[in-house]
């Protein structure tokens, strides 16, 4: 039963990291209908920059300028390729961002080389114990960080212009430009915001239990997409619950592992992909996604 | 319905054609005569290129017609039906795999106790590419039900299960570290270097040599299939569907029936590429199989063109063998190098993202949009080619597109 609790508190953590990534996904879908492959690339930069600056520059300053870098990267990418790219087909988009994605991996991974770079975090890899329940540091401030930047993105979502003229574009991209809503500039907005959470998810995934940066934490990202399209592409709540059932399936999976051994060594890191086909066998377009209809 | 007025169209437009033909004189029919005449030239090229080339050419030639066999069902099924999948890599090692479990010999390799049924090569190639379409049927009913993108990252869960199966079920994959693959014979004529040797024109005739015929009698066969695939009925409901779903099932098109056939033959093409990649390298292990294979792929179509047959055959020479060419150049190609340079691997993945970003940016037909507009100026074709369209030109009509042939029929 412990060792239950335990899991399952591991797994909201990390469940609240991917609901983070998950939501990135989410805004750029409905505010560009671009579904980003680039958010793996973009996850090992913000981790990349982390680790590299905190050397020179000290750990919290390096968490800003890290998180600006992605920031900048993601909205350069926006504005040089898929702002040009309005209308397109959405494979072709989802193409073009996988273009982008090779560019900067390679890049990435050159730089990095055989070495693992590790981000100082202060607060170090100790855990947190309430009985015999235990959670890495890492992640329980992860998961508070998590859920107030998560509350936060919902508030603005909701109530900031920014947010409604998001909500209006995502609805009808054509009325909300007749109504004076620069679509460019939402989109170039979701994608700085959804550059600021992959950073953020990147500075607590390569802390502990995790060992360092490396290109692995490509991988993470990676799973982070079955959250955002079982939860559904175009809805924000569906990221949240989606990332935190994915984490908790991963999770458990990882943690009764010797159980699972007839599955084979590893076997965790599959699971977020198995659930995600279990459930879109039964929901198409995810849990809460707004399912298609076809007006004649 | 449709298909009577096409023909009929094409028909019209042929003897238009015809007529100008013999009004204009020699010119056009000697021109007309030209294609079959370079075509027939250019197969002699291929059938006579291993009598005068080095092995590492006639290796990369396999690879390359590997490829082509891969790119071309790709392009089947995200250019001509719209289903972008990235799921490509676990059918090729479906079909990797099955080749080298059925025909390979059972023994231990290292720690790992290997089966294997050690049927005859050829036995495991038609198993390896009808399991790989087996695969593809599976999980086609969920194919057909995913629109557009929810596909796409669907299919991701595909390669990375196919990965973790391939590292784990080791009596099989070999695991880890992968296992060899036998190589191929047919009627007791086998593709290695010996049994029985081989001198043609006193050019000795070994693996290299030998394989390059079959590479180019499988890739031949996957192109004429393709190509008469798009040209008739199945085709040209696939296009529509892709275009619009509403307006192909109102023309009596079984919209979901299309999409999940398109992805058994897909994959099948898939498998046989697998087969062939096993082939090439010899051995196969799970990390060939990752996701990168899956993009490379998506890679070769977008640069040679979406829905474009011959856009992925020209895609997927140039994707498979550029890396090869730069590692072997390496030292006279500048910025890449051993050293302080860009490995050649790295320098081939460079361009092949710029290379994807500046395609879908200004020519979304790729390369064989490049070639038609080059070309298209010597010569006129008839219309009704709707097969080489990229899928996004359609129904958008905010964006002008540059890369529409001279000579399309359609409305846009």
């Amino acid at each position: 039963m412990t060792q239950f609790l335990s899991l399952l508190l591991n797994g909201i953590s990390l469940g609240a990291l991917y609901a983070l990534i998950a939501l990135g996904f989410v805004i750029i879908f409905k505010s560009s209908e671009v579904v980003s492959f680039t958010h793996g690339s973009l996850l090992l930069l913000g981790a990349y920059s982390i680790a590299r600056l905190s050397d020179s520059i000290g750990f919290l300053p390096a968490v800003v300028v890290g998180i600006l870098i992605t920031a900048l990267a993601a909205f350069v990418i926006e504005r040089l390729i898929i702002n040009r790219l309005r209308g397109a087909a959405v494979i072709s988009l989802a193409i073009v961002t996988i273009g982008v994605d090779i560019i900067i991996l390679t890049e990435l991974i050159r730089q990095i080389g055989s070495d693992i770079l590790n981000v100082p975090h202060p607060w170090g890899g100790e855990s947190f114990r309430v009985g015999s329940i235990g959670l890495s540091q890492n992640r329980l401030i992860a998961f508070v960080v998590a859920a107030v930047l998560i509350a936060a993105f919902f508030a603005a979502f909701k109530y900031s212009s920014w947010g409604i003229a998001m909500r209006a574009s995502a609805e009808d991209g054509e009325t909300a430009a007749l109504m004076g809503i620069r679509q460019g500039r939402v989109s170039a907005l979701a994608w700085v915001v959804a550059g600021v959470l992959a950073a953020v998810a990147a500075l607590f995934l390569v802390g502990s239990p995790t060992p360092g940066v490396s290109p692995t934490a490509y991988a993470v990202a990676l799973r982070a997409f079955p959250a955002a399209i079982l939860g559904g592409l175009d809805s924000t709540g569906g990221a949240l619950v989606g990332g935190l059932l994915i984490g908790i399936a991963e999770a458990m999976a990882a943690g009764y592992q010797d159980q699972l051994l007839f599955l084979g060594r590893g076997f965790s890191a599959v699971v977020p992909f198995i659930v995600m086909i279990a459930v879109l066998m039964f929901r198409p377009s995810g849990l809460f996604g707004t399912k298609e209809l076809t007006r004649v | 319905m449709s298909e009577s007025t096409m023909t009929a169209a094409q028909g019209a437009h042929r003897s238009g054609v015809d007529a100008e033909s013999s009004a204009g004189g020699g010119g056009s029919r000697l021109r007309s005569l030209l294609r079959p005449l370079l075509l027939v030239a250019f197969l002699l090229v291929l059938l006579a290129l291993p009598l005068y080339v080095e092995e590492f050419w006639l290796r990369t030639g396999f690879a390359a017609f590997g490829a082509i066999v891969g790119a071309i069902g790709l392009n089947l099924l995200v250019g001509t039906s719209g289903q972008l999948s990235l799921a490509h890599a676990f059918f090729l090692a479906v079909g990797a795999v099955s080749y080298v479990y059925v025909s390979g010999e059972p023994g231990g390799l290292g720690v790992a106790e290997l089966g294997g049924l050690g049927l005859p090569p050829i036995i495991g190639m038609i198993v390896g590419v009808l399991l790989a379409g087996l695969a593809g049927l599976i999980f086609s009913p969920l194919a057909a039900r995913l629109r557009g993108i929810y596909l796409g990252v669907a299919s991701l869960a595909l390669v990375f299960i196919g990965i973790h199966v391939l590292n784990s079920w080791t009596e099989v994959t070999g695991g880890f570290n992968g296992r060899a693959a036998p190589s191929f014979s047919l009627f007791g004529f086998t593709f290695a270097n010996r049994d029985p040797e081989l001198f043609v024109l006193g050019v000795p005739f070994r693996e290299a040599e030998r394989l390059w015929y079959l590479g180019l009698v499988l890739a031949l066969a996957a192109y004429l299939f393709a190509r008469n695939l798009l040209r008739s009925r199945p085709g040209r409901a696939l296009q529509t569907q892709r275009d619009s779903e509403v307006a192909a099932s109102v023309m009596g098109v079984n919209v979901q029936g299309y999409k999940a056939r398109i992805f058994l033959v897909s994959s099948m093409y898939a498998g046989l590429a697998g087969v062939m990649y096993a082939l090439s390298i010899g051995s196969i292990a799970p990390e060939s199989f990752g996701l990168e294979l899956s993009i490379l792929y998506l890679a070769m179509i977008v640069l040679g063109g979406l829905g474009s047959v011959n856009g992925a055959v020209l895609g997927a020479i140039f994707v498979s063998a550029l890396p090869l060419i730069f590692q072997r150049y390496a030292d006279l190609i500048p910025f890449v190098g051993r050293g302080e340079g860009l490995a050649a691997g790295e320098a081939a993945r460079f361009l092949f993202g710029l290379a994807i970003v500046l395609v879908i940016l200004f020519e979304p037909a790729g390369l064989a949009g490049l070639a038609n507009r080059i070309f298209g100026r010597f010569r006129r074709r008839p219309g009704g080619r709707l097969t080489e369209r990229p899928p996004d030109t359609p129904s958008r009509s905010s964006e002008p597109t540059p890369s529409d042939p001279p000579a399309q029929g359609s409305t846009t």
